[in-house]
């Protein structure tokens, strides 16, 4: 389980930089603040340790009552991200609630990061657009099986299509994890950082970004 | 075209190299950072330009010469650091962006007319659309 401290923030888009030897990197710009500790999760309390982030603003009218409440008590303006990221007891201690998260205090350049982002919503697809498949051939007299996926198993043995082939359905719109980007660049004052590589979902898409779970993490900030 | 996200905007806005301006149908010197080995050394690419294309920082030009009697195409990224400067040889009268007949032509044929009425200085980089 991912317990490295991150932000929550909004995809962009994505650019180039130059670097110096006139090769380019290509990133996607994230903004990922302002993020404030909302709450944390105590293993007294809630049996687990957690940092409640909470992002973006969203209108009076839209917030639900026990939610204005809460958000009143703290004395900010409503969020309209709120998550939560599983963290040890001993880096939560090192932010309290209320806490506006700078991006530099977060991540360092060259960094490994995950993001964590819900795709673009393909709806129901065929097996030629969600699997690659071949299909057919387009001409020769076949009919009606043109963008059809092939063999779904075999016949007597084990006598049933067996779980998990690969078959039409919802395709996108799903939670997709993308593991160790680089940070390139991070931008304080504009809470922007920008990471090398591409990022799930379409752009203002709602994405984590973490300390990446498969690398050895730097003593955090 | 550059990108919608004025914060995206910015950040290409930063990298933006301020080069001389020039169109389609120039004839310029590309003045370009190499390396050799260990050594680096600058390399003058001399032609017409044929073609501009893309937007924003990833932005880049053609530039097309005939050396010893083959056509040579070159692309090079606009805003790249390794541009070290630019010239402009001579401005051509043009009537279309891509100039990919010049492939078809050689010799007299391929010349281009010379642009007599030079407007003032349009910047390089054109603002964005409001």
């Amino acid at each position: 389980m991912n317990t490295n401290i991150g932000l929550v923030g909004k995809k962009l888009g994505n650019t180039q930089l130059f670097n110096e030897d006139g090769t380019v990197t290509r990133v996607t710009a994230i903004q990922v603040g302002p993020c404030i500790v909302l709450a944390k999760r105590t293993e007294e309390k809630d049996g687990y340790t957690a940092l409640v982030l909470g992002f973006g603003t969203k209108r009076e009218k839209l917030v639900a009552k026990p939610q204005a409440g809460f958000f009143k008590k703290l004395g900010v303006p409503a969020n309209r991200t709120i998550k939560e990221l599983r963290v040890s007891a001993e880096l939560s201690e090192k932010y309290t609630v209320g806490q506006v998260l700078k991006p530099s205090e977060v991540f360092t350049v060259g960094q490994k990061v995950d993001v964590s982002g819900k795709t673009r919503g393909r709806g129901f697809t065929g097996v030629m657009a969600r699997w690659n498949f071949s299909g057919f051939p387009m001409t020769h007299g076949t009919h009606e099986y043109r963008r059809h996926g092939g063999s779904i198993g075999t016949n007597m043995t084990p006598g049933r299509t067996l779980p998990n082939v690969k078959m039409p359905g919802q395709y996108g719109n799903e939670l997709v994890t993308i593991l160790n980007l680089k940070v390139a660049r991070v931008m304080d004052e504009e809470q922007i950082v920008l990471l090398e590589g591409a990022v799930p979902g379409a752009k203002n898409g709602i994405v984590t970004v973490r300390g990446a779970v498969k690398q050895r993490q730097a003593a955090q900030a | 075209m550059g990108s919608s996200v004025p914060q995206i905007e910015a950040i290409e806005r930063a990298q933006f190299r301020k080069l001389p301006e020039f169109r389609v149908g120039d004839t310029i010197k590309v003045h370009y950072r190499i390396r050799e080995g260990e050594k680096e050394r600058i390399q003058i690419f001399q032609g017409v330009v044929i073609r501009k294309s893309r937007g924003g920082v990833g932005t880049t030009f053609c530039v097309r010469k005939v050396s010893y009697g083959i056509g040579v195409e070159r692309v090079f990224p606009t805003h790249s650091p390794r541009i070290e400067t630019i010239e402009v040889a001579s401005r051509g009268q043009v009537r279309r962006s891509r100039l990919y007949y010049l492939r078809e032509l050689e010799g007299k044929k391929a010349r281009l007319k010379e642009r007599t009425r030079v407007t003032t200085a349009t910047p390089s980089v054109a603002p964005p659309a409001a």
